[in-house]
């Protein structure tokens, strides 16, 4: 190729290079940028030093990280089973020829386009014991009714998964719904000829082809949960004291709180290594899922 | 796969299994299901309308006794955010100014990242396409510490330039992942003739990709807007005072007002931050659910 059909190509390589490199760059660029941060000694500004795993153990050793631990197994496992039970049973009763299936769907889904603050703020006026559901029902007349679970230690945890069920439902839902309507009828007739009823057509024809949808929506609301940080914010603010902290929070609250940017790197870190937990598991599955397709 | 034949509404029920007395059971059901999913956006919207003295003296749930129309005037224009008294103004103002360069520009060089990806092919094209699909699950806490350095390095600390930047550079992972899926559809084929005939990089974009691709522009932008304008954790990180976005104000106005409550103002507040997304999600529903499957099912 001589020079000058070189340089008339010259726009083309920008334009393709510099958004790829952007975006792929900063996730290798900054990756490794915070994982450096975390085996360095950086407090208020990030500093040079190498002190290993100085910091992991300093941060596996704190209080608020086994607590934002334990609440995120808890919040991660309750929240993405129910999520996708909640889903899945709205999918089944709505893929029966409801009258206003699109509005039905409409309003299941409508909490999805709602910020995490947002939704964090209405729930926490409507579990807040002073002035929600609660006050509600003393005013009606039942006086000993208590619904303090936004400000009791052992149940606000459950407020958060609450919110979140009702914000993620149906994003469980609209895909369910599309792996159900994606069965083949043949296969539904065979079962209804052969004299299956409903119940079993679900349970023994239906439900089985849903399984990879299943992995799918588990594999999305647990790297959701992994992530949460907007909801506790404005639901709990991680309290009452840190029984609702979880480990985003940890990461803010040591980079930004207490100003030790190489604790909070290493919260990071942790993180992403639960992250890639579930993640590396199921990419290995969509992988060899891929490879047993084509070979088919 | 693909994006695009998901939940067309009134796609034909593959089954019709429930007997007649079972669906009607099922539709009394799922509709009061619907009606409780429904109860926060209704206590909100009521409670908008409310004064404060009548939510403190009852509770947040409720009817109002007189309709409170100025709660909105206040919360948009008067109100108090941690010592500003301009209402949530300039929050929605700064949200907008974020979100809609940020949009355009991620959407748009993710189109053209997507189509070089998928139809252009260059060497290594599978791994920085691998590293750009990292970026949709790598978690916001692995990049705010390099943001923060990065924006104190360019100078747009506490800058909403900065947060479109931000936002840009992040959305090229979801716009890319989803223009490539959808562009992997046009056939080779098409661009073997084009390339054939001369065309070259941009002409085919232009002439052939572009026009094709108006359907998956739309889920591209729909999602975009709605999670740059929903974000919360860079706005609150990387800007103070009236810099911040609507999400940080919300926050910033819950504390604020702990000390006197101003409920029904608070409430037209939350009403009104939420709107843009909610609109765009009643009028764009279709390829909202559309961009969720996409990525998802595929």
């Amino acid at each position: 190729m001589n020079l000058a059909a070189k340089l008339r190509r010259v726009p083309e390589f920008v334009v393709i290079w510099v958004p790829l490199l952007l975006s792929a760059g900063h996730v290798v660029v900054f990756t490794a940028w915070t994982s450096w941060i975390s085996f360095t000694p950086s407090t208020l500004m990030p500093a040079g030093g190498w002190v290993g795993l100085r910091n992991y153990t300093a941060v596996l050793a704190t209080r608020n990280w086994n607590i934002a631990f334990d609440n995120l197994l808890l919040f991660g496992f309750s929240f993405v089973i129910l999520t996708s039970l909640v889903g899945l049973i709205l999918a089944v009763m709505i893929d029966q020829r409801i009258r206003g299936e699109n509005v039905l769907r409409t309003i299941f889904l409508y909490p999805l386009a709602v910020s995490f603050v947002v939704t964090g703020t209405v729930w926490s006026w409507l579990l807040n014991p002073g002035m929600g559901v609660q006050k509600l029902v003393n005013n009606l007349g039942w006086t000993d009714f208590r619904f303090d679970w936004l400000v009791n230690r052992d149940m606000a945890i459950w407020t958060v998964v609450l919110a979140a069920i009702w914000q993620a439902s149906g994003f469980a839902m609209a895909l369910f719904l599309a792996g159900l309507r994606s069965v083949e009828a043949d296969l539904v007739k065979a079962a209804q000829i052969d004299g299956a009823g409903p119940i079993r057509i679900y349970a023994r024809v239906i439900l089985p082809t849903l399984w990879p949808i299943t992995i799918s929506v588990l594999v999305i609301l647990l790297q959701f949960a992994i992530k949460t940080f907007d909801l506790v914010r404005a639901l709990t603010e991680g309290g009452p004291g840190i029984a609702t902290q979880l480990p985003a929070l940890v990461v803010y609250d040591f980079m930004f709180q207490r100003g030790n940017l190489g604790r909070g790197s290493a919260a990071a870190v942790l993180m992403l290594l639960t992250l890639l937990a579930v993640l590396l598991p199921y990419a290995a599955w969509k992988y060899f899922a891929a490879r047993r397709a084509a070979r088919a | 796969m693909r994006p695009g034949n998901i939940l067309l509404p009134g796609a034909p029920p593959v089954h019709d299994a429930a007997p007649g007395w079972g669906r009607r059971l099922i539709s009394v059901v799922i509709w009061l299901l619907a009606a409780a999913y429904l109860v926060p956006l209704a206590v909100v919207l009521l409670n908008s309308l409310r004064s404060a003295q009548e939510i403190a003296q009852s509770s947040m749930i409720g009817w109002p006794k007189t309709w409170e129309f100025g709660n909105y005037a206040v919360a948009w224009g008067t109100f108090c955010i941690a010592q500003t008294c301009r209402g949530i103004q300039p929050y929605m103002l700064n949200s907008a100014a974020i979100t809609l360069p940020a949009t355009f520009i991620s959407t748009l060089l993710g189109a053209v990242a997507g189509y070089a990806i998928s139809l252009w092919r260059f060497r290594g094209d599978t791994w920085i396409f691998g590293l750009v699909t990292l970026g949709v699950f790598l978690p916001e806490q692995m990049r705010l510490l390099p943001w923060a350095i990065v924006l104190r390095d360019v100078g747009l600390t506490n800058t909403i330039a900065g947060l479109v930047m931000i936002h840009a550079v992040q959305g090229l992972s979801f716009t890319t992942l989803f223009c490539r899926n959808y562009y992997l559809s046009i056939p080779q084929e098409l661009m073997k003739a084009a390339r054939i005939d001369g065309a070259g990089f941009f002409r085919i974009f232009w002439r052939i990709v572009l026009p094709l691709s108006p359907p998956i522009l739309v889920v591209t932008v729909i999602w975009q807007f709605t999670g740059i304008w929903n974000e919360f954790l860079y706005g609150v990180t990387f800007t103070s005072g009236t810099q911040q976005p609507i999400t940080a104000a919300l926050i910033a106005l819950a504390t604020s007002v702990a000390d006197v409550p101003q409920y029904g103002v608070q409430n037209a507040a939350v009403v009104l931050a939420a709107l843009p997304t909610m609109l765009i999600y009643l009028f764009g529903g279709r390829y909202f659910v559309r961009g969720l499957t996409a990525g998802a099912v595929k």
